[in-house]
């Protein structure tokens, strides 16, 4: 066993532990945070495989922006566990029942021609200078570019839709436009009086 | 080092050996950059004192000194802290969650110093000379947030909990400007790497740096640093006004200074990364002889110095943000003014070349 091996299985390890523990764990701030500790870990495995950008984009986006969100949201909550397990066990069996479909239908697709072992042979090393960040580039901008672009219409509906739906306008609210407070000069607010200084009596 | 790597494989075997020499070489490395660092840090406090003193003419420490020398009245005072930092209990509150309160500062401190793996200090002392060398640093500044989070929430207390609230918005949002700031820089040099962005700045003088071109990038950035880093103006999380201290109200002794250490490990990496990108790294501004005769390194350490003096500045000038308004300058002034810069940028690029390869042009793209 080399020490690529050893590297290897220890990320293995990890990942495949903190996403049990992300489904079992009782404390919702927990599951989140073992979720996180579960995209870094994936994060260097996809760095074993030469993929440097998408590993780097992993941990800049789903753990650096989406889970702090997420976390941001989960500690706000007050979740009543005891409200939250009270149907397990008569749903259990439906649940089972999905996740049997699901685990078959991932081995129908894994097992199958297309992703055997001899399908995949090891990719070669690439060289040291190679960047697989321009790579993608190329690829996404040339032969990708309209799924490409679908995935990014999407993602603005998606934004003007949740934009839209939050966007409410209330009445009374004491917003100050901070454009007008800077604009404000000294006449406005400030009134110099010239007054002769008295004699005293 | 040859000696050293044959010695290697002779002790462990030629599939150990290699793999092992490469390991123990760059724990050296790292011990190599995180020791300075940390001086750097301790002194960083010892000059922002002395700085912020001189402006609100006060003397600052002038107490603690080494073997009674007058003249070194108040170096000591950053060894004396951390001394007394170290004998200090570290409390941990009723009701906290130990292992997440424990575990918070560490997570703080852990990206701060990870994210100087890929810096080059010179053209050839880096640590890790990565492709994606940029996006890594961006990567493990977003990581430091959790420490935060992590502290607020589990000190159970309110006061902490708001700090880190606040904390967490802030980061993300001004995380957005500073990366597409970071997207122009890219778009100009061709290249992650740092080592080749700071190469795409060569050509004789400081007018060659991306400072010039990239002026109001450089503004965004800077700032969006100083906001990401959780320093006055923008030091909300910490708001002592309003929240007693924010994320780490509750954290005593080492704990609590090693929340510190990160926020000036953090400054300093903002510094150094803003003059490798923008102020031309290890390049001297004028490319003539009394200048070049100064290594690199220097000129970097006295880039970083001059910037870090400004973040010194602004703590002892400025009063601090009020919560919507530095929302208001992440999401609406920033993020447009870089949109609007990238777009600019990506048509100036799309210039026929008789125009790029014409002065004043030439300058910048080639």
């Amino acid at each position: 066993m080399g020490f690529q091996d050893i590297i290897f299985y220890f990320f293995a390890t990890v990942l495949v532990a903190s996403a049990l523990g992300v489904i079992t764990a009782r404390n919702p701030v927990h599951a989140a945070l073992l979720l996180v500790l579960a995209f870094f870990t994936c994060a260097g495995l996809w760095l074993l495989l030469e993929a440097e950008f998408l590993a780097i984009t992993l941990v800049l986006v789903y753990v650096g922006a989406v889970m702090v969100l997420f976390l941001f949201v989960v500690m706000m909550l007050d979740i009543n566990l005891e409200h939250l397990r009270k149907g397990f066990w008569r749903w259990f069996p439906f649940g089972a029942l999905l996740a049997l479909v699901m685990a078959a239908e991932m081995a129908i697709v894994v097992m199958g021609k297309q992703f055997s072992l001899d399908q995949m042979p090891t990719p070669a090393a690439r060289a040291a200078d190679y960047s697989n960040t321009k790579e993608l580039g190329r690829l996404i901008y040339t032969e990708y570019v309209y799924a490409f672009e679908l995935a990014a219409v999407i993602l603005l509906v998606a934004i003007v839709a949740a934009i839209a739906l939050t966007l409410r306008h209330r009445t009374g609210t004491k917003f100050l436009d901070p454009a007008q407070q800077v604009a404000v000069k000294r006449a406005d607010r400030v009134r110099m009086v010239s007054m002769p200084s008295e004699k005293k009596e | 080092m040859e000696y050293a790597q044959q010695l290697f494989g002779q002790f462990f075997g030629a599939e150990w050996g290699p793999a092992l020499f490469s390991l123990t070489k760059n724990l050296v490395l790292i011990v190599a950059i995180v020791l300075p660092l940390l001086l750097g840090v301790a002194y960083l406090t010892l000059a922002e004192r002395k700085i912020i003193a001189f402006m609100q003419i006060r003397v600052g420490p002038n107490r603690v000194t080494f073997f009674g020398i007058p003249w070194l009245a108040g170096w000591g005072q950053p060894i004396a802290d951390a001394v007394k930092a170290l004998m200090k209990e570290i409390i941990i509150p009723n009701g906290a969650n130990k292992f997440l309160f424990i575990l918070a500062p560490i997570l703080t401190i852990t990206p701060a110093l990870a994210a100087w793996a890929v810096v080059p200090f010179s053209p050839e002392m880096v640590l890790a000379d990565i492709n994606a060398g940029l996006l890594y640093i961006l990567a493990m500044t977003s990581m430091g947030v959790y420490g935060i989070i992590i502290a607020g929430w589990a000190s159970n207390s309110k006061y902490a909990f708001l700090g880190a609230m606040r904390s967490a918005a802030q980061v993300v949002s001004y995380e957005l400007a500073m990366g597409f700031a970071l997207v122009c820089v890219l778009m100009m040099s061709h290249s992650l790497n740092l080592g080749d962005i700071v190469k795409g700045q060569e050509g004789g003088s400081f007018i060659n740096w991306y400072l010039i071109p990239l002026f109001p990038m450089f503004l965004v950035y800077f700032i969006s640093g100083v906001a990401e880093t959780n320093r006055a103006p923008f030091d909300v999380a910490e708001g002592e006004s309003e929240i007693v201290a924010g994320f780490h109200v509750e954290y005593s002794g080492m704990a609590f200074t090693v929340f510190f250490l990160a926020e000036y490990a953090n400054m300093i990496l903002v510094a150094t990364l803003a003059s490798l990108i923008f102020l031309g790294g290890w390049l001297p501004p004028f490319n003539i002889a009394p200048f070049t005769l100064i290594p690199g390194f220097i000129w970097l350490l006295l880039k970083i110095a001059f910037l870090l003096f400004f973040f010194l500045w602004f703590r002892a000038t400025f009063p601090r943000y009020r919560y919507d308004q530095i929302m208001r300058l992440g999401w609406k002034v920033f993020i447009p003014i870089t949109l609007v810069w990238i777009v600019l940028l990506g048509a100036v690029m799309q210039l026929p070349p008789s125009f790029l390869n014409a002065f004043p042009l030439n300058l910048w793209f080639h």
